[in-house]
C-alpha cells in the first residue's frame, strides 16, 4: 500500500480549503479508506476544530520534525472512524519552522500505511504553501465562483504549473445556482473557461456545511446535503471511479456536456 | 432597467477576471501591450503597406495557453502601381 498524497490549496484565504480536506478525508474514511489529514497551516491551526478533534491534542507536526515525539503519537484518531487521523499544525511556531523537506519526510514514513493523505494548505503563495505542495502527488485548486478567488487560484496554478505539480484539478467551492441562474454569479462553465484546468468537482452553497462545522462534524456524513454528496463525489473521482457531475439547473442547455469535454482534458 | 443591470454583473465579472489573467500570466499591462502594438505595425510597414485602420493586434487564450495574434491585412501593391 502506498498512499496518494493529495494538496488542496487556494490562493486566498476564505474559499473553503480547510472544511474541503475535512469533508474529503471523512468521505473516503467512511468508504473504508486510512487517511491522514496534515493541518499546514502552522501558527493557525484550524482543521482539528472543524473535524472536532481540537480536545485531542497532545504533540503537532513541529513536535514530530524537531524529534520531540514519534509520528504516531501526534497521529489524532477520529472519534467514529478508526480509519481517520488528524496530524495538526503547531499553533505557537510560524511557518519557518518547517521545510518542504520535512513535510516530504514526514510523508514518507506516512504513506505505507495509508490510502490518502491530504494535505491543508495555508493561504498565499509563500513557505506554508511551499511545504504543502512539496511532498503532494496531486494538488486540487479550490476557488469560489468570485473575482478575487479565481485571480487568486489562477496564480496558484501558474506557480504550480512552474514547479511541474502537473495537471492540478478545479474544485469550484459555494456555487449558488439561483445567483447563477439571475447572471450575478459566475458559473461552473465561466471559472473553468477562465482558468482552463480539469474540473474534480462543484459544490453548491449550503447551510449544512456552517451547521457541520459547529458541531465539528463534516457535512459529508450527511447523506441529505448537496454539499455532502458533491465532497462524496470528490472523494470518488480521487480514487479513479468515473461519477457524474450534479445538474444545478444551469443557464444553458448543453453545458454538462462541454464541463465533460473540458474534465478529459488533458 | 434592473433587470437588466443584474444580467450584466456576471458577464462584467469574466470580462474584467479575462483581461486581469491575462496581464497575470503575462507580466503585460494594457499600456505595454499598445507599445508592444505601435513597435510592430512599425517594424511591419517598413516592408509592406498595411492597412492601419483594419489591423487587430489581441492576446488570445486556449485553456491555459495564451497567444499573440495579429490580423494584419495588407493593401495591394498591383492597386498601387495602377493608381
Amino acid at each position: 500500500m502506498a498512499a496518494q498524497v493529495v494538496t488542496i490549496s487556494s490562493g486566498k484565504g476564505g474559499v473553503g480549503k480547510t472544511t474541503a480536506v475535512a469533508n474529503l478525508a471523512f468521505a473516503l474514511a467512511l468508504d473504508g479508506d486510512k487517511v491522514a489529514c496534515i493541518d499546514g497551516d502552522i501558527g493557525l491551526r484550524n482543521l482539528d476544530v472543524v473535524m472536532g478533534l481540537e480536545n485531542r491534542i497532545v504533540y503537532d507536526i513541529v513536535d514530530v520534525i524537531e524529534g520531540r515525539c514519534k509520528l504516531r503519537q501526534a497521529m489524532i484518531r477520529d472519534k467514529h472512524l478508526p480509519e481517520l487521523y488528524l496530524i495538526p499544525a503547531a499553533q505557537t511556531r510560524d511557518k519557518n519552522a518547517v521545510s518542504p523537506s520535512d513535510m516530504k519526510r514526514v510523508c514518507d514514513e506516512l504513506r505505507p500505511s495509508m490510502d490518502f493523505i491530504l494535505i491543508d494548505s495555508p493561504a498565499g503563495i509563500e513557505r506554508g504553501f511551499r511545504n504543502a505542495i512539496a511532498p503532494a502527488d496531486r494538488v486540487l485548486v479550490i476557488t469560489n465562483p468570485e473575482v478575487s478567488a479565481v485571480r487568486d487560484a489562477d496564480r496558484v496554478i501558474g506557480i504550480l504549473e512552474a514547479e511541474e505539480k502537473h495537471s492540478p484539478a478545479l474544485v469550484i467551492n459555494r456555487l449558488n445556482p439561483d445567483l447563477v441562474k439571475q447572471h450575478d454569479m459566475l458559473s461552473a462553465e465561466d471559472v473553468l473557461d477562465l482558468l482552463g484546468i480539469q474540473l474534480i468537482g462543484i459544490v453548491p452553497e449550503d447551510e449544512a456545511v456552517i451547521v457541520g462545522s459547529n458541531r465539528g462534524v463534516p457535512v459529508s456524513q450527511d447523506p441529505k446535503s448537496r454539499a455532502g454528496q458533491a465532497f462524496r463525489n470528490i472523494a470518488h473521482r480521487l480514487k479513479g471511479q468515473e461519477v457524474p457531475f450534479m445538474d444545478f439547473g444551469n443557464k444553458q442547455s448543453g453545458l454538462w456536456d462541454r464541463i465533460q469535454k473540458m474534465t478529459g482534458r488533458r | 432597467m434592473a433587470w437588466f443591470r443584474r444580467k450584466q454583473s456576471a458577464e462584467s465579472a469574466k470580462e474584467r477576471l479575462q483581461l486581469v489573467l491575462i496581464h497575470d500570466r503575462t507580466d503585460l499591462t494594457s499600456t505595454e501591450l499598445g507599445v508592444l502594438k505601435d513597435e510592430l505595425l512599425q517594424v511591419i510597414s517598413r516592408h509592406v503597406d498595411i492597412d492601419r485602420e483594419a489591423v487587430q493586434i489581441d492576446v488570445e487564450h486556449d485553456g491555459r495557453t495564451q497567444r499573440l495574434v495579429a490580423d494584419i491585412p495588407l493593401r495591394s501593391v498591383t492597386r498601387r502601381r495602377a493608381g
